[in-house]
């Protein structure tokens, strides 16, 4: 399939989860959208390196030009610990001013 | 002298030395004498450096090389020519005056305050000596911080606006000539030192005015420099930071500010200004006449509607101050020559001034000239040296002012009539408002509140009479400042050519 | 010639001793010595004088350099030549009569201001000796400024009333105004000669480098000094008010001798006014306008000092149209004669308000003459003088001048003579309603009346003498003399008058006489029997100093005040200063505005890191 699908679709996901991220109050929602924006990045690599594995120069490589997908591996690592522990932080806020509204907090003002 | 100690370190150092011991200090009364005691060792030293001037070689005279910041090429470089020796005398006089007039009034931590005032004197020194751009710009700074802390500490009840204006408005001024001492010093050649090492730009003055500037580069350069020195002095019109911070400062520190501390825009346009921009100053130095001229009709004009003592005196500054930056700029040898003696001459007679403004405010505790009247039936030899100091601001023939006016005078007419018929109004006007300030305050009815006001104390007659004596001398024989400063005045007239 | 430096130093000395000595000093030894440096200046320069007018010569001696630059030089020196020793004569002469005088004056004075007094007065006549003896303009101006200064003194010496103070400084005021011209031609004449050395400037060598304009210029300007120091329009206004300080120093100063500066000045630089046509016509005119003012305004004082100040202003005024006429020698004459007698007016003066308690104000005496016949008569001899009676000394010095006005210009003549009998019409009016006549007095004050003691007669018979025989060293040759003084004055001072022939010059002395003689009886016969003068609106505008007090205050003391106000209030305050302040509050409020972005709302935050990259991202593109 043509590549510029994948990075549309891509493109959508990710600016989606960006715009999600500013807009939305709700933390775990925030949440959400930021792994909807890694999982998009995930998507884009991936798709870029089957595209460069189907180019005739990759051939010669060792790897056969899966980098990417070996990347996309460390991502979803990364993306793990970063849900856990910020669930716990929100878990830690529920706990003291139960709600998850990131609006109440502002202790940083000032 | 000369291999370990030079004149121009002992007057740096010995102040700064005697400052921070007064710091230690616990008694006031201890924090007195030291004080009191360095500056006279000071005046001693800057007497003694008088007498040698065997060699009269520009800028290599007494002359220290010390290196400091290796790399980027600035030295602890400080010498005095005549210019430096007029005005290191003149600090050397002042200080111990300003010392003995503060010594009598009661100062909360004073030993600080002495100590303050010590350190102020060292960096002053350190302004009139220097002859490495960095070490310029470090004492010019090191100068005004404590006289920051004085004011913000002792002075009057506006004082934190009066000296954060004061404080900002010079700071301001500095740093756009710091911008002009980098672009300066990025253009100067190469340096080499005694170990080998050659390092690319160099901060000495020697440099600087050798440094190769094109007449665009000048010009702006030379208003950066210009506006620094132009707070200092203060030029109309960057001057409005001045009469807030000379009612507001504590008496003796505005001694220093007015008597000393102005000199140093003035010095500043000496050394470094205009030998380093001459094209600039032959283009601009007219702009300059005319802002100066306009500062001292419009300044004496104020002065006349003061009521507030301090600010009239204030006022009445500015407008000598004018003076002086006009007859410097006209590049004339007769203007400058009358300038530079009266550097000296008008930082005695301001001195003397505050001297007694400082008695009266501490005697009465009123400022304002329509609650004073009739000191004159208390206090009739306070009246009769006041007035001979009064007279002496107003330049009057037999009194050392008259001999710096009569040279600026001439100069500034030679360059151009009008200019001194202008000026002239200010002779006027200055004789209006000081003979209004004398009648108001001295003659007439007794008018402040309380009835108690002794003449004078041992102290402040020996300062006054000191004053009055320098009045006099140099009035009758001014030659000797005239000779020492020659050579300054040819040579900055050389670099113009 | 050694002693020459002493005859002002001494003077110098007694005021060192008075002035610091002031406290400790009895009464008694104060005057003494006031006076003894004094009259020791008067012995040495009678030797100066002879020895001047033995030899005739014309030296200058120099002391130290004032001023040394490389391109000027200006040296502190004395001239002792014809012109600067009669001066000193006349300064060291009248002042030590009047020193004299003052010991008996001012004796209801506490010790320490009697010794302050003779202290400023012992410095005014070092200045006044500084400025006739000095050899260049600018030691000249030292002493012209140095008697400004003790005039201010003197005037305002009892300095607890405030009427006084004030009349002190409007003198030194209007001097420094004056002064601004004569600084402005010094400077002209070092920039253009570069010397102020008179030998060197009045040379005709340098003389003929200056170009009309220069000469025309240098000299206005003098003379605008001079208009301050000797009280001419425009600057005379404060000579009458000067009248608040005690009597003799109204002799010496400001009759005698510091008024008399002007004539000093343009006497000495005769050389360069010569050359300048305008200026001499304008002094002409300047000194007759002043003279006929001043008489206007004197026929209508009450105060005995008022009537004697516009007198003296009037004086001068003929002082200045003979200089204007070139008549060098006549306006010196003047100054010696009009030193003698209006000094001796003056003193009279003083001694008719000591004997009435301090009442100075005509319509209350009357009829002193029974009380006080010295003072009366002494009064009398100088009134006659100055109107001019042949034989005594005014006629001669009068009559000269009036002779070179007409040789220049008859009409002027016509108002100078006229001014003449105005002269002597007030001065009489004065005399009957002072001294004859009855008292109109209060009672007490008619008890007081006694004639003055001796100290204070003594001076007034010398001065009534000199006054009568003064004239005679200038006798013209019209009427068989040789006119001495001009013969000796001529090596330095040269009229440029022309000749008249001896028969007009007869005709004007006779007319002049006859004139002022029936002045003298209107006069006599109007004030003989006084009634209240009544007052129409000329007479009030007479009494009233033409109103130019005020109107000085209207067009110059207001104005500038008002804009010197205008400038604080307006510029100063709101342009400047808000410009400085509003900086700093421009700065304040940018600040605060910034201050938003520290939300504390971590999706603020947010926002603007997206917002970075995003500008990163676009500028990298670029780049």
């Amino acid at each position: 399939m043509d590549i510029k699908a994948y990075i549309i679709l891509s493109l959508t996901l990710f600016t989606i989860g960006v715009i999600g991220v500013l807009v939305r109050r709700n933390a775990i929602i925030i949440f959400m959208c930021v792994e909807l924006m890694l999982n998009a990045v995930n998507l884009l690599l991936v798709a870029f390196s089957k595209m460069h594995a189907m180019s005739p120069a990759a051939k010669a490589l060792p790897t056969f030009a899966s980098d990417a997908q070996i990347f996309v591996f460390f991502i979803m690592v990364v993306a793990a610990a970063e849900v856990s522990v910020g669930l716990a932080i929100i878990v830690m806020m529920y706990r003291n001013i139960h709600s998850v509204d990131i609006n109440f907090l502002n202790r940083l003002k000032n | 002298m000369g291999n370990y100690f030079s004149f121009p370190d002992l007057l740096i150092w010995l102040p700064l030395v005697a400052g921070i011991i007064c710091f230690l200090c616990r008694k006031e009364q201890s924090a007195k004498t030291i004080s009191i005691l360095a500056s006279l060792l000071v005046l001693g030293v800057s007497i003694a450096s008088l007498f040698y001037t065997n060699d009269k070689k520009y800028l290599h005279f007494n002359n220290v090389n010390y290196i400091w910041l290796k790399y980027i090429g600035a030295n602890y470089f400080i010498g005095i020519d005549g210019t430096g020796k007029l005005l290191t005398l003149l600090t050397a006089i002042g200080f111990p005056l300003v010392l003995m007039s503060a010594s009598r009034t009661k100062y909360v931590s004073a030993p600080s305050f002495y100590g303050l005032l010590l350190l102020t004197q060292a960096g002053l020194m350190g302004v009139f000596c220097s002859l490495d751009a960095l070490s310029f710009y470090f004492f010019w700074e090191l100068a005004l911080i404590p006289v920051y802390f004085l004011a913000s500490r002792w002075g009057g009840e506006k004082r934190i606006q009066a000296t954060f204006k004061f404080f900002v408005y010079t700071f301001t001024g500095s740093l756009l000539m710091l911008i002009g001492i980098i672009y300066v010093y990025l253009q100067t050649g190469s340096r080499t030192f005694v170990d080998g090492t050659v390092v690319a730009h160099s901060f000495s003055l020697s440099s600087f005015y050798n440094a190769a500037l094109s007449s665009k580069e000048q010009f702006g350069l030379f208003w950066l420099f210009f506006i620094a020195f132009a707070v200092k002095m203060p030029v109309f019109p960057f001057h409005t930071w001045q009469p807030d911070a000379y009612d507001q400062s504590p008496t003796p520190v505005t001694m220093v500010l007015s008597g000393i501390m102005v000199k140093m825009g003035l010095f500043g346009a000496i050394r470094w200004l205009i030998p380093m921009f001459p094209a600039a100053t032959l283009r601009f130095n007219e702009v300059v006449i005319i802002l100066c001229m306009i500062g001292i009709v419009y300044a004496s004009c104020l002065a006349m509607v003061q009521d507030n003592l301090k600010k009239l005196v204030a006022y009445s500054s500015i407008a000598h101050i004018g003076l002086m930056c006009a007859a410097l700029f006209t590049l004339n040898p007769v203007g400058i020559q009358g300038t530079m003696i009266q550097l000296f001459h008008h930082g005695i007679n301001i001195i003397g001034m505050w001297v007694v403004l400082n008695m009266i405010e501490r005697q009465t505790g009123i400022k304002q000239i329509s609650q004073l009247g009739g000191l004159a039936q208390k206090a009739p030899k306070l009246t009769i040296l006041f007035v001979i100091v009064a007279l002496a601001n107003i330049a009057l023939p037999l009194t050392n002012a008259f001999t710096g006016e009569l040279l600026m005078f001439t100069g500034l007419f030679q360059y151009n009539h009008w200019y001194a018929a202008i000026a002239g109004i200010g002779i006027i006007l200055s004789a209006v408002y000081t003979l209004n300030m004398i009648q108001k305050v001295f003659y007439g009815e007794w008018k402040p509140v309380s009835n108690f006001f002794p003449d004078l104390s041992i102290t402040e007659k020996l300062v006054l009479v000191i004053i009055v004596a320098l009045v006099f001398v140099f009035g009758v024989y001014p030659q000797p400042l005239i000779d020492l400063t020659k050579e300054s005045v040819n040579q900055l007239l050389m670099r113009l050519k | 010639m050694n002693m020459v430096w002493l005859i002002p130093i001494l003077p110098l000395i007694g005021f060192l001793i008075n002035g610091l000595g002031r406290n400790s000093l009895p009464k008694a030894v104060s005057g003494f010595i006031g006076s003894i440096t004094v009259l020791a200046s008067f012995v040495l320069s009678l030797l100066v004088f002879m020895q001047v007018k033995a030899g005739n010569f014309h030296q200058t001696l120099h002391y130290f350099d004032f001023i040394r630059l490389e391109s000027f030089t200006i040296p502190f020196n004395f001239t002792i030549d014809a012109l600067s020793s009669l001066f000193l004569l006349i300064i060291t002469g009248v002042g030590f009569l009047i020193h004299v005088y003052s010991t008996a004056y001012m004796h209801e004075e506490d010790g320490k201001d009697y010794a302050k007094y003779f202290a400023y007065l012992n410095l005014f006549v070092f200045s006044m000796l500084l400025l006739v003896m000095g050899g260049n303009f600018v030691v000249m101006f030292i002493g012209w400024e140095g008697v400004g200064l003790c005039s201010y003194l003197l005037i305002g010496y009892w300095y607890k009333n405030e009427a006084y103070t004030d009349a002190a400084k409007k003198a030194f005021i209007m001097n420094r105004i004056g002064d601004l011209g004569f600084l402005l031609a010094v400077f002209w004449l070092i920039s253009k000669l570069g010397t102020v050395q008179y030998d060197e400037v009045f040379n005709a060598a340098n003389l003929a480098k200056l170009t009309a304009t220069d000469i025309t210029g240098i000299t206005l300007l003098l003379f605008v000094g001079a208009t301050g120091k000797s009280a001419q329009i425009p600057l005379y206004t404060w000579l009458p008010d000067a009248m608040a300080g005690p009597t003799p120093v109204s002799a010496l100063i400001h009759a005698a001798t510091m008024v008399t500066a002007g004539i000093y000045m343009i006497a000495r630089s005769n050389a360069l006014f010569s050359l300048a046509p305008i200026t001499q016509s304008v002094i002409t005119v300047i000194g007759l306008a002043t003279a006929l003012l001043a008489a206007t305004i004197a026929l209508r004082q009450y105060d005995i000092k008022k009537v004697l100040a516009y007198s003296t202003v009037s004086q001068l005024g003929f002082m200045f149209l003979a200089l204007g006429t070139g008549n060098y020698v006549a306006a010196v004459f003047h100054v010696l004669t009009h030193a003698f007698f209006k000094a001796l007016m003056f003193l009279g003066s003083g001694s008719v308000i000591h004997a009435m308690g301090g009442e100075q104000d005509i319509r209350n005496m009357g009829g002193l003459h029974k009380h006080m016949k010295i003072t009366s008569i002494t009064f009398l001899i100088g009134c006659l003088a100055i109107s001019g009676i042949p034989g005594l000394s005014g006629f001669f010095s009068k009559d000269e001048i009036l002779a070179g006005t007409f040789a220049h210009s008859p009409l002027l003549y016509g108002i100078a003579l006229f001014t003449a009998l105005l002269t002597a019409f007030y001065m009489f009016r004065l005399y009957i309603l002072t001294f004859s006549g009855t008292f109109r007095g209060t009672h007490e004050q008619e008890h007081h009346l006694h004639e003055s003691p001796n100290a204070m007669t003594i001076p007034l018979i010398i001065l009534a003498i000199l006054s009568v025989i003064g004239g005679y060293i200038g006798v013209p040759e019209a009427l068989g003399g040789h006119h001495e003084l001009a013969a000796f004055l001529s090596p330095v001072v040269k009229s440029t008058t022309h000749h008249l022939s001896h028969n007009t010059e007869y005709i004007l002395m006779a007319v002049s006489t006859l004139l002022v003689i029936v002045s003298i009886f209107i006069a006599v016969f109007r004030f003989r029997r006084y009634s209240t003068e009544q007052n129409n609106v000329f007479t009030k505008w007479l009494e009233n100093k033409w109103y130019i007090d005020e109107l000085y205050d209207a067009i110059i003391v207001k104005p500038i005040r008002g804009f010197s106000n205008f400038l604080n209030q307006f510029v100063e305050k709101r342009i400047i200063d808000d410009a400085v302040n509003g900086v700093g509050r421009a700065v304040n409020y940018g600040s605060r505005q910034l201050r938003w972005l520290q939300s504390g709302q971590v999706g603020a935050y947010v926002l603007l890191m997206v917002i970075g990259m995003l500008l990163l991202f676009i500028i990298q593109l670029f780049l």
